[in-house]
């Protein structure tokens, strides 16, 4: 019955989507059918309703973003006028190769999170909060996509606003389980709110230096005003106000918090979705809108973020072997991840970008299967610490099983889809020929993963060579919160052996990328 | 004939790569409970291999890549097949098929998956063509074949399989880069013959030599393999270390440093074979000693002795199996393989005596065994390339192979000293069960084949061959090499100057402890135990300082991972804002 109405229900999507009527305005339909879930599941005011919007919305985003993708891929990318308005007078939407690729990630992520979230949600937060959860949920999700469908600058920074104000109410949901969620969500709205200042002065400035918002129009109109101070001070706003959301080292200082006491089901969606998205918008701005040619002019690459991302791998990686709290540990190894995606920023190449997009959708997978099966395990013991999940590889052999299997794509063994973007990042560095710096920096990619495998096998040492806590009833993990995390363990595997969804769509936006360079 | 019977079974079978037949067989065995079927699957994966390996040796022409596949622009060839592959893959399968037989009673779940996966990891690697899967594969012996350790389920071994993994780990990790390094410089991944010159050649050097235990990164190998369960050695000791012997024998024969070193690991470990106690660790000595001579007819790199280092690692993983698993039923019937221990057990197991008498005599190189005909093929090339220190070397190390492998294992264990006397022999220990013995018995008779017909396995070897083991001069030389060797063992016991560690035994006495032969194997031991000793300690004090500072840096109450005030954050934010303003507004 439930199968015979969900099939009716994938067909009824796949042929809407695919109509006439409706394929034109897939790209503004991703970001509006979300937006409109969020007041519904308030309207509706019952939590299962709430969630099975959710699940719809999500499901339908699903369904629209692999249709895109598959669109832009094939024909190129589209442009949609929001209402008909041509730009720059009116917004743009663009899809193209490079964030049809992060819509994907958004939406595959959103689908999970659901799922996982039935069980999960009703555990870690009262019921009386959880249909505004799940509005919540549905204003970040929109907010995410729409930050990654648009074209127009300002448009970024509404959309970046819209998901971050619902992050903060959603960080702080954890409140009910550690009451330090509530500092968490402070701090990280006080960054937060820095950040997007930052973000939208550099956005006036720009304004101010060409008078238009549109990204294909700035960046014609930037071109002849390369020297000119505002638009150097424009992109140091820019880079650092979105630096922050990247969690570029320095600047990381909300995320463990914000990571750990914030409820499972949000932490996976953001350690999957919210760096990610960002890291998107600052290569969306540093090479369309301000073009390759002016990034390297500017010394930003080599000073700000190559050292950065090298501290990062180091140093986040360090303070992750010595965490006792296991999600703590795992938010520092999202710190030290980033760093690898930003050093193959900093490559400024197209293999280099190519890892960083590539790196952007398997850690997004790796991470998010990581969380779920951690959160699974603290479903059933009610704690991340290390000492309390000791021996739950004999009591939850199955939690224990795809946490490890996870790890193997997090540390980047061969077969995972972790080695893939490790691969290509060292490929990318020892392209760069001809100085002996760039083979230290492989020898630092390779030495910084073996700080993983400390750290991981720290966990694998506590779940499978201690013995499990007495006097407590511990049993394997609920199927609702282990099937998502299979599904996304299976991706982990899939793609360290078919890389041509990731490989291909990664190489062709990065031609993109530096398409004004050519 | 017997490609008459083999040829319509072959045909009629799907072509698989081999590995596969074992990762299949693994993932069936998920299904099947403990039991007879799952031993059957463990035994029939082996014959399956086996028969795979004859299929895909009788398509013409050899050295065709038979399993291309695209990986991010590169091309893998999981399946390359030449006569050198051949030989290695049906020896690996005929030892897990053996192995299996002597396992039969073991019902642990993680030693039958570590089996299975470790031996088609090994198969896997040896028809990898290029380095990139023979990087997957050499993990995937790396990681499958620590559970084997593991499995013991002690404390001890739970360590030594983690400082096993470690050192496997660490030979994949150099393999990778200096595969990515040689891809840099010569845009191509193919495994076929290296020149050493470049870092990207030395690291995949390096690489084979610490899975080969080169001299000084031997240790992981006398520590693992007396470590793991009683079969788990039998399996370990097949297949690691001539996987190393394979690799090295595909990428870098006629390099002549590999002489030299293969003469040094010939060497050295008689004397530390000399003096343990542990039979399985002298039988560990005695296998790295054995990979010395393979090691050098890699070095000398002519079609003979190639053909020798085949050979050899053929009857070698035969004999050496059959020496562990003897020892093995001796460990699985006292508790014990210490030679202090044990003696007298030719009373009660006769049968595992004999076949371990079998196997030092092969191990020894006696006529009609399997070692002489291989192990002459290598020092006979030796001598022909007039490389004559190193010809002496090999002959002295053959002469204490003897004394180490030859007597002083089936001595101890089955005559000496009878420690089981006592009591009117009631504690005396049972025969080994009929599944040891088969297996044991199996693996005998084919040395003892092997030995009086040599002409099969030659035809098997990688170049054609024209070598006649059996004449006059080589029967009487190795003869008179063995026969001094056992009059200087006989010597040695009559005076007593055996070494002391087996005091236990009655062997010696005290007053004749400070004796020259001794003193010195003392003194050499000493010395090297100095030098390791030191250098560890030296590691270690370093590793204890940096953990602390990194503990007081990264450390939970370490500035770096402190929570920090938010106001604390917001500078942070400025100086970066500063610092990317300034570097923008320096832009020439």
């Amino acid at each position: 019955m439930l199968i015979a109405e969900t099939s009716f229900f994938a067909n009824f999507v796949a042929e809407t989507i695919g109509s006439n009527a409706v394929a034109p305005h897939l790209p503004v339909l991703q970001v509006a059918i979300p937006l409109i879930a969020a007041p519904l599941c308030v309207l509706f005011g019952n939590r299962t309703m709430a969630w099975m919007i959710a699940l719809v919305t999500t499901l339908i985003s699903l369904a629209i973003s692999i249709n895109l993708l598959d669109h832009v891929t094939t024909f190129g990318a589209i442009s949609y006028h929001i209402g008909g308005w041509a730009p720059p007078l009116g917004i743009e939407y663009i899809i193209d190769p490079l964030n049809a690729l992060v819509l994907l990630i958004i939406s595959m992520i959103g689908v999970l999170t659901v799922l996982y979230g039935r069980l999960s949600i009703a555990q870690e937060i009262l019921p009386r909060d959880q249909t505004l959860f799940y509005a919540c949920l549905m204003l970040c999700f929109t907010g995410l996509l729409g930050v990654t469908a648009t074209a127009d600058a300002f448009n970024v920074f509404v959309f970046l606003e819209i998901s971050s104000l619902s992050t903060y109410v959603l960080v702080a949901q954890g409140a009910n389980r550690q009451r330090r969620a509530l500092t968490a969500a402070y701090d990280y709205l006080i960054m937060g709110t820095i950040g997007a200042t930052f973000f939208v002065i550099g956005i006036g400035l720009l304004y101010m230096a060409t008078g238009t918002l549109n990204m294909a129009d700035l960046a014609e109109r930037i071109v002849p005003i390369y020297d000119n101070k505002t638009v150097l001070a424009a992109f140091a706003f820019i880079i650092v106000g979105i630096g922050l959301k990247v969690a570029i080292y320095p600047l990381h200082f909300w995320l463990p918090n914000a990571y750990t006491f914030a409820p499972t089901a949000v932490t996976v969606f953001l350690a999957a979705t919210a760096t990610k998205v960002a890291i998107y918008v600052m290569l969306r701005f540093m090479f369309i809108i301000f073009r390759p040619d002016f990034v390297t002019t500017s010394h930003i690459l080599e000073f700000i973020i190559l050292p950065f991302a090298i501290i990062a791998m180091f140093a986040a990686s360090f303070v992750a072997i010595f965490q006792a709290d296991v999600k703590r540990m795992l938010a520092y190894s999202s710190i030290g991840q980033i760093g690898y995606m930003l050093l193959g920023v900093s490559f400024y190449s197209e293999k280099g970008l190519t890892a960083t997009l590539i790196h952007l959708f398997n850690h997004a997978i790796t991470k998010a299967a990581l969380f779920m099966a951690l959160g699974a395990m603290v479903y059933v013991v009610g704690s991340s610490m290390l000492n309390r999940i000791q021996g739950l590889g004999k009591k939850m052999p199955l939690t224990s099983l795809l946490f490890v299997l996870a790890s193997l794509s997090l540390i980047g063994i061969p077969s995972t889809a972790g080695f893939i973007s490790k691969w290509v990042l060292i490929e990318a560095a020892l392209e760069k020929q001809g100085h002996w710096f760039w083979v230290l920096i492989a020898f630092l990619i390779v030495a910084s993963s073996l700080l993983a495998v400390i750290y991981i096998w720290r966990v694998v040492e506590m779940l499978y060579f201690k013995e499990p806590m007495q006097n407590v009833e511990i049993k394997e993990a609920p199927m609702g919160l282990l099937l998502p995390t299979f599904a996304l363990v299976i991706a982990c595997f899939y793609f360290g052996f078919d890389t041509s969804l990731t490989y291909d769509t990664a190489e062709m936006a990065a031609k993109i990328l530096l398409g004004g360079a050519q | 004939m017997l490609d008459a019977i083999l040829s319509p079974i072959v045909s009629a079978m799907p072509q698989v790569p081999p590995a596969f037949v074992f990762m299949m067989a693994a993932a069936l065995m998920a299904f099947v409970p403990q039991g007879v079927g799952r031993s059957l699957i463990l035994l029939s994966a082996p014959i399956l291999s086996a028969l795979q390996i004859y299929g895909y040796g009788t398509v013409s022409p050899l050295g065709g890549n038979h399993m291309p596949m695209e990986f991010m622009g590169l091309t893998l060839e999981l399946m390359r097949v030449d006569k050198l592959a051949i030989i290695f893959g049906y020896i690996f399968s005929l030892a897990a098929f053996l192995a299996s037989i002597y396992a039969w009673h073991v019902k642990d779940t993680p030693q039958q998956f570590a089996t299975l996966l470790y031996a088609g990891s090994a198969i896997g690697a040896v028809f990898a063509g290029d380095l990139v899967t023979l990087f997957v594969y050499w993990e995937g012996t790396a990681i499958a074949s620590v559970f084997l350790i593991w499995a013991r389920r002690t404390e001890g071994a739970y360590h030594t399989g983690q400082r096993y993994l470690i050192v496997q780990i660490a030979s994949g990790v150099i393999l990778l880069a200096g595969c990515v390094l040689m891809y840099r410089d010569t845009g191509s991944i193919a495994f076929d013959k290296m020149t050493l010159g470049s870092l990207g050649t030395w690291l995949i050097f390096l690489a084979f030599g610490i899975k080969c235990a080169f001299p000084l990164l031997h240790n992981w190998l006398q520590d693992s393999y007396p470590a793991a369960t009683i079969t788990g050695t039998v399996i370990l000791s097949s297949f690691t270390t001539k996987l190393a012997v394979y690799a090295l024998a595909r990428g870098f024969p006629g390099t002549e440093i590999l002489i030299y070193i293969g003469a040094t690991m010939t060497l050295f470990p008689i004397f530390f074979a000399v003096i343990e106690n542990d039979l399985r660790r002298v039988l560990a000595y005695s296998l790295n000693n054995q990979l010395g001579f393979m090691v050098v007819g890699i070095g000398i790199g002519t079609e003979l002795s190639l053909n020798g280092t085949a050979a050899h690692a053929f009857c070698h993983i035969l004999y050496k199996s059959l020496l562990f698993m003897s020892v093995g039923a001796v460990m699985f019937r006292t508790g014990t393989a210490k030679g202090s221990e044990l003696g007298g057990l030719y009373k009660t197991m006769p049968y595992t005596m004999l076949f371990c008498v079998i196997g030092a005599a092969s191990i020894s190189a006696f006529p009609l065994f399997s070692g002489f005909i291989s192990k002459s093929l290598i020092v006979t090339a030796s001598a022909e390339n007039h490389n004559w220190l190193v010809w002496g070397i090999l002959v002295f190390a053959s002469a204490g192979v003897f004394h180490h492998s030859g007597i002083k294992i089936p001595y101890f264990a089955f005559f000496a000293h009878d420690n089981f006397a006592h009591n009117g022999g009631k504690n005396r220990p049972k025969e080994a069960p009929f599944h040891m013995l088969l297996a044991m018995g199996i693996t005998a008779t084919l040395c003892i084949l092997i030995g009086v017909f040599p002409e099969p396995l030659y035809a098997l070897l990688p170049y054609s061959v024209d070598y006649v083991p059996y004449t006059t001069a080589h029967v009487i030389t190795q003869l008179q090499l063995l026969m001094f060797s056992a009059l200087a063992f006989g010597v040695l016991m009559r005076t007593g100057i055996y070494p002391p560690e087996l005091k236990s035994t009655n062997l010696d006495t005290d007053w004749f402890y400070r004796k020259f032969l001794v003193s010195l194997i003392k003194w050499i031991r000493k010395r090297v135990k100095l030098i390791f000793f030191m250098g560890s300690l030296l590691v270690t004090i370093i590793l204890q300082k940096s953990i602390k500072r990194l503990y007081s840096w990264y450390g939970p109450e370490g500035h770096v991972a402190r929570v920090w005030p938010t106001g604390s954050m917001v500078i942070w934010i400025a100086i970066l804002l500063a610092a990317t303003l300034i570097v923008s507004f320096l832009k020439v």
